[in-house]
C-alpha cells in the first residue's frame, strides 16, 4: 500500500483535435482534501473522469488507491465513491432503497448493511426521512443522499465533482459542514472540483487548472501568500483626483472596482497611515483586504475566473480558440 | 432540517470491508438491477393497468368487431379464440418495450451513471434489466393467460407452463432488442416514436392477428423475417394443442412456418428466437460497454 492516495503523472485527455487534459502531474496524500479549481471547462470534470475510470486517459498514467485506473478499474472503483455534478438517484425509489441498491452493487457485505445506511444517513440528516421517495426530495437533501450513498461502502478516495454547484448558500454551507465533519470521522481522503472560490479555502491543497493544465499546486495560505499584495480600497468623493494623486505620489495604478478606487499593495496596513498622509485628497473610508483566491486565479492566469468562463464557456473547443487569439 | 449528530471513528461500529469482483459480483450485479425493475413496475400502478389494456382493446375490441365479417375465413372458430395467442404475445411485448424504454429514462434522470460507475461488468446490468423486463413482462402475460375461458380457451397445465416458458423467452429477446435501441438513444419522444415505428409492423407481420394461410407472396417473406412469428407461432401450437379443432380448421389457422416449402419444426423456431435473444443481448452489451 502506498501513503498516496491519488498519483497521476502526465496525463493527456484528447477530444479530437481538443487537448482537454494536456499533461498533469499530481500526488494527493492519504487523508487530505485536495482541491480542483478552475473555470468551466478547464479539464476538471474530464480529469476526474479520468481517475474514477469514466473515461480512459490518452496519455500518461494514474494511480487512485495504489490501483491503476486503465488496468485495474474495478479494483479502483471499489475503492472510490463518486458524487457527481448532477443528480444520479432513481427518484422512484425510495433513499433507503437507492442505499440499498447501491450497497448490493458494490458488494457491501450484508451483515453491516443496516448499520452502515444508518450512519451515513444520521451524518447528512437523513435518517427520518429514509422511507420517502427521493423524487418528493429538495434539491439540497438529494445533494445530501448522494453525498451518503457516495460513503456508503466505505470508499478510501471520496471524489466530489462541483458538490454545491446549483444549490442555495445555506445548503452550500451544511454541505461543507456535512464534508468537514467527515474529515474528522471517516479516514478518507477527499479529492473535490469547484469553481466556488471561497469553498477551495477549505481544501488542505488546491491545485488551480486553467487550459488543460495545473498552473499552480499548494496550499490556499501559500498561495495567497505567493500572490502577496493586500487589496486597498479606498471610499472617496473625487475618484479621478484619487487615482491621479496615487499614481503621481505612490507609483500605483488604481482601478475602480464596486465604486472604489482600488489598488493593490505590499503590506496593506503600513500603506494606510501613508495614504491619509500623502495622498492630499479627503477620504471617507479604507479597507484593507488579504489576498483572495481570486486574486491567485487573477494572478496566474491574467483573468478572473469569471472572465475566463464568460470567455471561453464549457465548450472546449470555444476555449481553445479564445486561448489562440 | 434535522439535526446531525456526530460521530467520530472511534464510536464508528462499521468496518467495511468490500469483497473482490468476480462472478459473485457480477451475479450480485444482475441480481440487483432485475429487483429494482420489479420494485419500479409494482410502484407504478398505471403502466401495469395501460400496458394490460392495449392487448385487451385488440382482443375485445378489434377481435369481438372483425368477428362479424371474418367469420367465413375461420372455419367456425371465433377469431377472438384465434387471436388469443397473438395477444398474449402482444401483451409481453408492450411491457418488455417498456422495461427497456428504462434505460433511456435511467440516462436522463442520471441513473444510469450510478451503475456504470460500480465494480460490476457491464454485461450483468445489462443481463439484469433483461431478466427483469422478462419477469414484469411474463407477469403481464399470466394475467392475459387467465382471460382464456372468455375466449373458449380452457385452462390446462401444459398450455400455462408452454405459454409461460414462451412469454418468457419472448420478452427476454424484445428487452434485448429495446435496450440495443434504448442505448444508443438519449431521448425519450425518440424512444417512443421508434418503438411506435417498429413494434406495431412486427406485430403485424407476426401473424398475432392473421392466419398465415395464402398470404401474398411479398407479405409471407416479410412474415418470414419477423423474429416474432417464431415466438408467436409456438404460443399458438402451444394454445391450439388445447382445443378441439377440425382438420380443416387447422388446416386454415395453424399452417406453421415453412422456409422455402420445409415445414419448420417447432425446436427450429424458438431456436431462432434464442438466436435472436441472444445476439440482441451480445449487441446490446456492446453497445452499453461504450456508453
Amino acid at each position: 500500500m502506498t501513503d498516496l492516495a491519488v498519483q497521476v503523472r502526465e496525463l493527456v485527455k484528447r477530444f479530437g483535435e481538443v487537448e482537454a487534459v494536456r499533461g498533469i502531474d499530481l500526488d494527493v496524500a492519504a487523508g487530505e482534501t485536495f482541491g480542483f479549481l478552475g473555470p468551466n471547462g478547464a479539464g476538471k470534470s474530464t480529469t476526474i473522469s479520468m481517475l474514477c475510470t469514466l473515461l480512459p486517459p490518452d496519455g500518461g498514467s494514474a494511480l487512485v488507491a495504489g490501483h491503476d485506473v486503465v488496468r485495474e478499474r474495478d479494483a479502483v472503483r471499489r475503492n472510490i465513491g463518486l458524487v457527481f455534478q448532477d443528480p444520479t438517484l432513481d427518484g422512484y425509489l425510495t433513499a433507503e432503497q437507492n442505499l440499498r441498491f447501491h450497497a448490493e452493487l458494490y458488494g457491501v457485505p450484508k451483515a453491516v448493511v443496516p448499520a452502515r445506511m444508518q450512519l451515513v444517513l444520521e451524518m447528512v440528516g437523513l435518517w427520518e426521512r429514509r422511507r420517502s421517495l427521493v423524487q418528493t426530495y429538495s434539491g439540497g437533501m438529494k445533494r445530501r443522499l448522494e453525498i451518503a450513498r457516495g460513503l456508503l461502502h466505505a470508499p478510501r478516495v471520496l471524489f466530489l465533482d462541483e458538490p454545491t454547484v446549483g444549490l442555495d448558500p445555506q445548503t452550500r454551507s451544511s454541505i461543507w459542514g456535512y464534508i468537514e465533519q467527515l474529515k474528522q470521522a471517516e479516514d478518507i481522503t477527499i479529492f473535490l472540483t469547484t469553481h466556488y472560490m471561497d469553498e477551495a479555502e477549505h481544501c488542505d491543497r488546491i491545485a488551480i487548472i486553467d487550459q488543460g493544465r495545473v498552473i499552480a499546486l499548494d496550499t490556499p495560505e501559500a498561495l495567497k501568500a505567493s500572490v502577496g499584495k493586500d487589496r486597498v480600497q479606498l471610499q472617496v468623493d473625487d475618484t479621478d483626483a484619487a487615482i491621479d494623486a496615487l499614481r503621481e505620489r505612490f507609483g500605483l495604478e488604481a482601478t475602480i472596482a464596486e465604486g472604489n478606487v482600488t489598488v493593490a499593495v505590499e503590506g496593506g496596513e503600513a500603506f494606510v497611515p501613508r495614504l491619509f498622509a500623502e495622498l492630499g485628497v479627503p477620504i471617507r473610508g479604507v479597507s484593507v483586504a488579504r489576498p483572495s483566491l481570486d486574486d491567485v486565479f487573477m494572478s496566474y492566469t491574467g483573468t478572473t475566473i469569471r472572465d475566463a468562463e464568460s470567455a471561453g464557456g464549457p465548450d472546449p473547443l470555444a476555449r481553445m480558440m479564445a486561448g489562440r487569439r | 432540517m434535522a439535526t446531525t449528530e456526530t460521530r467520530p471513528a472511534a464510536a464508528s461500529p462499521v468496518r467495511v470491508v468490500i469483497p473482490p469482483g468476480g462472478w459473485r459480483a457480477d451475479l450480485r450485479g444482475i441480481k440487483v438491477v432485475w429487483q429494482r425493475e420489479l420494485i419500479r413496475f409494482w410502484r407504478d400502478k398505471l403502466r401495469i393497468v395501460t400496458s394490460l389494456l392495449q392487448p385487451l382493446i385488440f382482443l375485445f375490441v378489434l377481435g369481438g368487431g372483425l368477428a362479424q365479417i371474418a367469420s367465413g375465413g375461420t372455419e367456425g372458430v371465433d377469431l377472438r379464440t384465434f387471436m388469443f395467442p397473438g395477444v398474449l404475445a402482444m401483451a409481453v411485448l408492450f411491457t418488455a418495450m417498456f422495461s427497456a424504454a428504462s434505460v433511456v429514462w435511467d440516462r436522463e434522470y442520471g441513473f444510469l451513471r450510478e451503475m456504470l460507475v460500480a465494480p460490476v461488468r457491464r454485461g450483468s446490468i445489462v443481463l439484469g434489466k433483461c431478466f427483469g423486463g422478462a419477469t414484469v413482462a411474463a407477469f403481464q402475460g399470466v394475467i392475459v393467460m387467465a382471460l382464456a375461458p372468455l375466449v373458449h380457451v380452457p385452462y390446462s397445465v401444459s398450455m400455462i407452463l408452454e405459454v409461460l416458458a414462451l412469454q418468457l423467452l419472448l420478452a427476454f429477446m424484445i428487452t434485448a432488442f429495446g435496450v440495443m435501441a434504448a442505448v444508443q438513444i438519449s431521448q425519450m419522444q425518440a424512444f417512443m416514436a421508434l418503438m411506435q415505428m417498429v413494434v406495431m409492423p412486427l406485430l403485424f407481420l407476426s401473424g398475432a392477428l392473421f392466419p398465415l394461410t395464402g398470404l401474398p407472396h411479398w407479405l409471407a417473406v416479410l412474415n418470414r423475417l419477423d423474429p416474432l412469428t417464431y415466438a408467436v407461432n409456438p404460443i399458438r401450437e402451444a394454445v391450439f394443442a388445447n382445443l378441439d379443432l377440425t382438420p380443416a380448421a387447422t388446416a386454415a389457422l395453424l399452417p406453421g412456418i415453412t422456409w422455402f416449402g420445409w415445414q419448420v419444426p417447432i425446436a427450429v423456431q424458438v431456436l431462432v428466437v434464442v438466436l435472436c435473444a441472444l445476439a440482441a443481448l451480445q449487441i446490446a452489451i456492446l453497445k452499453f460497454k461504450q456508453a
